[in-house]
């Protein structure tokens, strides 16, 4: 896996709350037996028309965003199936982050990212944060009005900072495990075979059908 | 304080804690199928890793799967690449497969209950988002990527950060004509996609109580479309007499089926269990339900009317009328003048020898409307037998349905059974994502009963009073 230190790149917006792992790679590219080749089916319905043309009116398409490696999306992003091909789509369309909104509800909030999406993102170096909603309309105003606009995600101190002039920085969370294992890029079977032998204890007692 | 059915199996099963704080879990039981495999079973081969534990892994194929004669010999070539690639893995890892053909072959989540392969108090994995359903039979029962599938291949275990505990209490008694299907529809409504995300659910009341086993898996299949990690219930008699009343080739016998029930009973949440969070919904106010839009909290009682952006809480404007407008809907139709074009009854939600039952009790002595596809799509193998010895297939038939064999289907569109664009589908199944049944194909998902009353129709109905009329 890729270890995820710093990067820096341009930040494209697809703002739309509850995109699904369906939308993110349709069933059809599911056939595949590898693990690559994903990148260019990555939103395949919406990012083309069915003349298999890039369709004009996909944000994603815009000019703008060329070469972008930094997706600011809605809330509940990477819902529904398991599929990690949607990861690896993500990561083989050039994306290192998504950055999207917990949604506020009262006193509770929605994360904003589905729970088997981003354990699949951590297990492939793409990195998530959740910002507030509030930070997330500011960033998204900011992406609006400059163009081709980049931003260095330093995972170390936690922090975005965009490549405004003066430049605005975003402080971020995230779980000290998730950090370390992007960090060093980690490969998390190598990491659970250090603990062999206490599965093996495990097994030697555990009855399934018994208390 | 006292203990939810979940920290039971969770502590049961904690190998240790690890510096980060997370969980080394026990897996007692990974279902594998072919479309989240191949990637996992090449990722051991590469790194030279054996699988730990072979006997605790089963494999059958349903995604790929055409459900005519077809099935036999695959015309698509990726599909069949796929299916090849399992049954290679299977035989190469040593992996029990009910392959295509075989008597209990099905969809996945069908197949682990109907065997006995599910058991309460167990933790089940699939490489697939629906392995909640397990959770109806008081296991912890969860889906992962294709990355922690080669995780438990390896070391039968999964690192997990220990999720919260939601209580959905459903009290009361519904209706007629209201089933579970309506009941968890009814509560992704209320509290939104995500409202279950971090949490495990466990479904409880006296409307849980009084659902079969059939119908708890529908609703426990569904919790992922709340977003939440599980769904569970407690087992009591009827899941006892669910596993014990039938011949389930691999559930317990004898002395240790004893054993097994002696321990079953000590699963069910303490009395003074605390849970993280908890919704009570009234059962007996809940209609039949019908989703107008593109995720399944999009969804109204079917008398009411398709609704207006804005009015829709948890949804923006845009949101609305995104989905309105995939959906080739207007805002304030009423859905009993919305038509179909086609109906599904299948899937892992409503494929069950139960759901057969209730559409077929709607479709008998009736025809299917002139314009309407009608398929109706076995869970299983065995459910396919089961359903023709009940004579069931001949009121499918008498109706115009077609009558396929056992797989996912047009649940998701991955083999022959799919949406044209712009057709519009009643579904048993349980997403309504776009693109889902095929591309730029409109779902609206309902329960069995609704699904086939539509087919008559050709049009949505309130089965409460289209049975009157
Ligand atoms: S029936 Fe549908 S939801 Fe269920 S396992 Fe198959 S594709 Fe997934």
């Amino acid at each position: 896996m890729k270890p995820f230190t710093i990067h820096t790149g341009i930040v494209a917006t697809l703002n739309r709350a509850n995109i699904d792992t369906d939308a993110i790679i349709p069933k059809q590219f599911l056939k595949s037996i590898e693990r690559t080749g994903y990148g260019p089916n990555a939103f395949f319905d919406w990012r083309y028309t069915s003349a298999g043309e890039p369709n004009p009116d996909f944000e994603l398409n815009q000019k703008r965003f060329e070469g972008r490696s930094i997706l600011v999306t809605g809330n509940n992003f990477g819902c529904g199936s398991s599929r990690e091909h949607a990861v690896w789509a993500l990561v083989q369309d050039g994306y290192r982050a998504i950055i999207a909104p917990a949604k506020e509800m009262g006193e509770k909030s929605l994360p904003a990212f589905a729970d088997i999406f981003r354990i699949n993102a951590a297990k492939n170096g793409l990195l998530v944060i959740e910002l507030s909603e509030d930070q997330v309309d500011k960033l998204l105003g900011l992406i609006e009005t400059h163009k081709g606009l980049k931003a260095t995600i330093d995972l170390v101190e936690q922090k975005i900072v965009l490549g405004t002039d003066p430049a605005h920085t975003f402080e971020f969370d995230i779980e000290p495990g998730t950090k370390e294992r992007l960090l060093n890029g980690m490969d998390d079977i190598a990491q659970t075979l250090r603990y062999e032998k206490d599965i093996t204890r495990f097994e030697e007692s555990h009855d399934p059908l018994g208390s | 304080m006292g203990k939810t059915l979940f920290e039971k199996i969770w502590t049961k099963h904690k190998v240790r804690e690890l510096p980060d704080g997370s969980t080394l879990l026990y897996i007692d039981r990974h279902l594998v199928h072919e479309v989240t495999s191949p990637q996992a079973f090449e990722g051991m081969r590469i790194a030279g890793h054996a699988i730990r534990a072979p006997h605790l892994a089963f494999a059958t194929m349903d995604h790929n799967v055409p459900t005519t004669e077809e099935r036999l010999n695959i015309d698509d070539p990726v599909s069949k690449n796929q299916v090849d690639a399992l049954r290679k893995n299977c035989h190469d890892f040593g992996v029990k497969l009910f392959d295509i053909g075989d008597d209990h072959q099905g969809i996945v989540h069908v197949i682990g209950p109907e065997m006995g392969i599910t058991l309460p108090g167990l933790t089940i994995v699939c490489g697939d988002s629906h392995t909640s359903t397990h959770g109806a039979f008081g296991a912890l029962a969860f889906g992962i990527g294709t990355s922690e599938v080669e995780h438990v291949l390896v070391t039968q275990t999964l690192v997990q950060r220990k999720p919260g505990t939601y209580k959905m209490a459903f009290e009361g008694r519904p209706g007629p004509h209201v089933f579970s299907k309506d009941m968890v529809l009814k509560m992704i409504g209320a509290i939104g996609t995500a409202g279950g995300a971090g949490s495990v659910l466990e479904f409880c009341g006296e409307a849980v109580r009084a659902l079969s086993m059939e119908a708890r898996m529908t609703m426990c299949n569904m919790s992922i479309e709340a977003g939440a990690r599980a769904g569970m219930i407690a087992p009591d008699d009827t899941t006892i007499d669910y596993i014990t009343s039938k011949e389930r080739p691999y559930a317990p016998r004898g002395e240790n089926l004893d054993r097994a029930v002696a321990y079953w009973r000590t699963l069910p949440s303490d009395t003074d269990a605390e849970f993280d969070r908890s919704l009570t919904i009234d059962a007996a106010r809940i209609a039949p339900q019908v989703t107008w839009g593109t995720n399944p909290g999009m969804v109204i009682d079917i008398d009411q009317p398709v609704p207006e952006p804005g009015s829709t809480e948890g949804y923006s404007r845009s949101d609305v009328d995104n989905a309105l407008a995939y959906m080739g809907l207007k805002p304030g139709t009423k859905m009993t003048d919305v038509p179909v074009d086609v109906v599904f009854i299948g899937s892992c939600t409503n494929s069950r020898i139960e759901d057969l039952r209730q559409a077929a009790a709607i479709l008998d002595g009736r025809k299917k409307a002139d314009q309407v596809d009608l398929l109706v799509v076995p869970g299983s193998h065995q459910i396919r037998l089961q359903a023709e010895a009940e004579g069931l297939d001949k009121i499918f038939k008498a109706a115009g349905a077609q009558w396929r064999y056992a797989g996912c289907s047009m649940c998701l569109a991955m083999n022959p059974d799919q949406l044209q664009p712009r057709q519009r589908a009643a579904a048993t199944s349980n997403r309504n994502f776009e693109g889902r049944q095929g591309k730029d194909g409109r779902t609206h998902l309902v329960s069995p009963e609704m699904a086939a009353a539509a087919a008559v129709a050709g049009k949505f109905v309130d089965i409460r009073q289209w049975l009157n009329t």
